[in-house]
């Protein structure tokens, strides 16, 4: 049986990513980090990001609301301390960067091309929990601005390229039609939802940040459309995020036009949740008889 | 840490609101230190679907205690959950308190739930390193008094104060330890004998008011902080507070305990 898939020039040994933010090589001491199909690490900017005030975090109805924003050490930590720790993994790991332009972008690119141990960039156009540069919106509200961004990262390196759209937009094919003429090998679909919880006592928000991104089960069934849109509108691969929690919500996704999936809020609640996931897609391709999970892509049976 | 299934021994309201939650499991018994936590889930659905931080109250030789108080759906779910039944927990995490430097004279500070962690510390104080350990026990009220007995038992000396005057001392913990202080010769105390530690856990007004009762004294005091987290492990960075170096730690991974002169409160 074949559980192998292809993006971009990264070959997979199964379809089962850790999405960015919600894994860390903590985990490496819960089950084997080379089980997974890519890891794809905590986004990363140039320079330091402190993040946002706390609380950060909350829990809503199947769902869970954040706003860490972008906390990192920056690329230079990164490359120095965070990339030698999984020199010895047996997996593709995947680099999230972010930048306030594509400039930043760029540049984060150029010098991420240069690390042995990265073997993709998945472009952060669409975190909710900052804003890009001096514009009061993210890059992945402005299509013209995926377009810019992606091409001027086309051309300074020769990774492949993922870029990470934001599902708060009112038609996600213009986007990941932009992301696809920019020359992304992928899309990643999608980041969070954003969303706000009060505290009925002291009548104040649950995030610092007032808003935040929403995420878990809660926003599957919007994640699954939005995949399933643009797996119409797009010829390069999609890899699809939101709320995937066992391998039955990964098989839909794929079934929906997704060529991978990235598990985020459910290493949270179930650290575990990758691995098993892989292996219950195995299990149900065994019983359904089919003998690639490439076969599941965009299989969805209408009518 | 592991993440791991424990079976729950017994599971028993013990005040209002307050429960008390054994668990058989060698490998926590073994290696948890006081001041660690554990992430529980809650329910096996979407129903809560974060885990719950809880500290962990006792460290037995075939398991841990935790002592929780129900504040939410999380924690109303947890309650009744009986004995025999698993429990899914990823543990222990946290550093724990520093008991190496353990001083001649503890002074433990618990306001509410505060307790529960305190109670692994005094019995670490007390069985291992035998140091006099002082307990002072803020609650709301007269039936909100949790661990007394407990302490009593370690060897400690215990005082208790409630909001509502309905025993002990009516007022707030953090009186009854500047009154302590008042009684201890200042060579105890100062900083250049470091004979005097203050541990501290409860809520943020009373960690502030500690904290500055003992950074006007120059005495070293560690807090155990409670925030909301999701992971639980350093990985989401949901549960950061702010240090005087500059930038944020972790509670669940840098923590849950703090020096007090490394915050920026």
């Amino acid at each position: 049986m074949n559980l192998g898939v292809k993006i971009g020039k990264l070959k997979l040994k199964n379809p089962v990513m850790v999405a960015s933010g919600t894994w860390g090589a903590e985990y490496g001491e819960l089950y084997d980090i080379n089980k997974l199909g890519a890891i794809v690490l905590k986004t990363i900017t140039l320079e330091e990001r402190t993040g946002n005030p706390s609380p950060r975090v909350c829990e809503t109805a199947s769902g869970m609301l954040n706003s860490i924003g972008l906390e990192n050490k920056g690329v230079e930590d990164f490359i120095n301390n965070k990339l030698p720790k999984l020199r010895g993994a047996k997996t593709h790991v995947i680099a999230s960067i972010a930048g306030s332009g594509k400039n930043e972008f760029k540049e984060l690119a150029r010098r991420l091309s240069r690390c042995e141990r990265v073997n993709a960039l998945e472009l952060n156009l669409s975190c909710p929990n900052i804003s890009y540069g001096s514009g009061e919106d993210l890059i992945a509200h402005n299509e013209k601005a995926v377009y810019e961004v992606v091409k001027a990262v086309k051309r300074s390196t020769g990774l492949t390229i993922i870029t990470k759209l934001s599902p708060n937009v009112t038609d996600i094919k213009v986007f990941a039609k932009a992301a696809e003429a920019g020359g992304s090998d992928a899309i990643a679909l999608t980041n969070t939802f954003i969303g706000m919880a009060v505290d009925i006592n002291t009548k104040k928000p649950m995030l610092g940040n007032v808003t935040g991104g929403l995420s878990g089960p809660a926003v599957k069934p919007l994640s699954l459309r939005a995949v399933w849109e643009a797996s119409k509108a797009i010829d390069i691969p999609i890899i699809g995020i939101g709320g995937i929690m066992d391998y039955r919500d990964a098989v839909e996704f794929m079934l929906c036009g997704a060529s991978a999936i990235q598990v985020g809020t459910a290493n949270f609640v179930n650290p575990r949740a990758p691995v098993e996931i892989i292996k219950g897609l195995e299990e149900y391709l065994k019983k359904k008889n089919i003998n690639s999970v490439s076969k599941l892509i965009g299989a969805v049976k209408l009518g | 840490m592991r993440q791991l299934k424990a079976e729950i021994l017994s599971n028993k309201k013990v005040g209002s609101g307050f429960y008390r939650m054994k668990l058989g499991e060698n490998y926590l018994a073994k290696i948890t230190r006081a001041g660690q936590f554990v992430e529980v889930r809650c329910s096996s659905g979407a129903e809560t679907l974060l885990r719950r931080p809880l500290g962990v109250h006792r460290i037995w030789p075939d398991g841990i205690e935790m002592l929780y108080e129900v504040v939410g759906k999380g924690t109303a779910l947890l309650s009744e959950k009986k004995a025999g039944e698993k429990l899914d927990m990823i543990g222990p995490l946290g550093n724990g308190f520093d008991t190496d430097l353990a001083s001649d004279i503890n002074i433990l500070v618990a306001g509410g739930i505060g307790v529960a962690p305190l109670t692994a510390l005094a019995e670490n104080l007390r069985a291992r390193q035998n140091k006099k350990v002082h307990v002072m026990i803020g609650a709301r009220t007269r039936s909100h008094i949790m661990c007394k007995e407990e302490f009593k038992s370690l060897g400690c000396s215990v005082k208790i104060s409630t909001d509502d005057g309905s025993r002990g001392y009516k007022g707030f913990a953090t009186e009854l330890l500047i009154n302590l202080l008042a009684t201890c010769k200042p060579e105890t105390y100062l900083p250049q004998f470091r004979r005097v530690m203050v541990y501290a856990c409860g809520p943020m007004e009373m960690l502030r008011a500690v904290r500055a009762i003992t950074l006007k004294r120059g005495i070293p005091c560690q807090v155990s902080l409670e925030e909301r987290m999701a992971c639980g492990v350093g990985v989401c960075l949901g549960c950061p507070v702010k240090m005087k170096t500059g930038g944020y730690k972790m509670v669940c991974k840098d923590g849950p305990v703090f020096n007090t002169e490394d915050l920026a409160w």
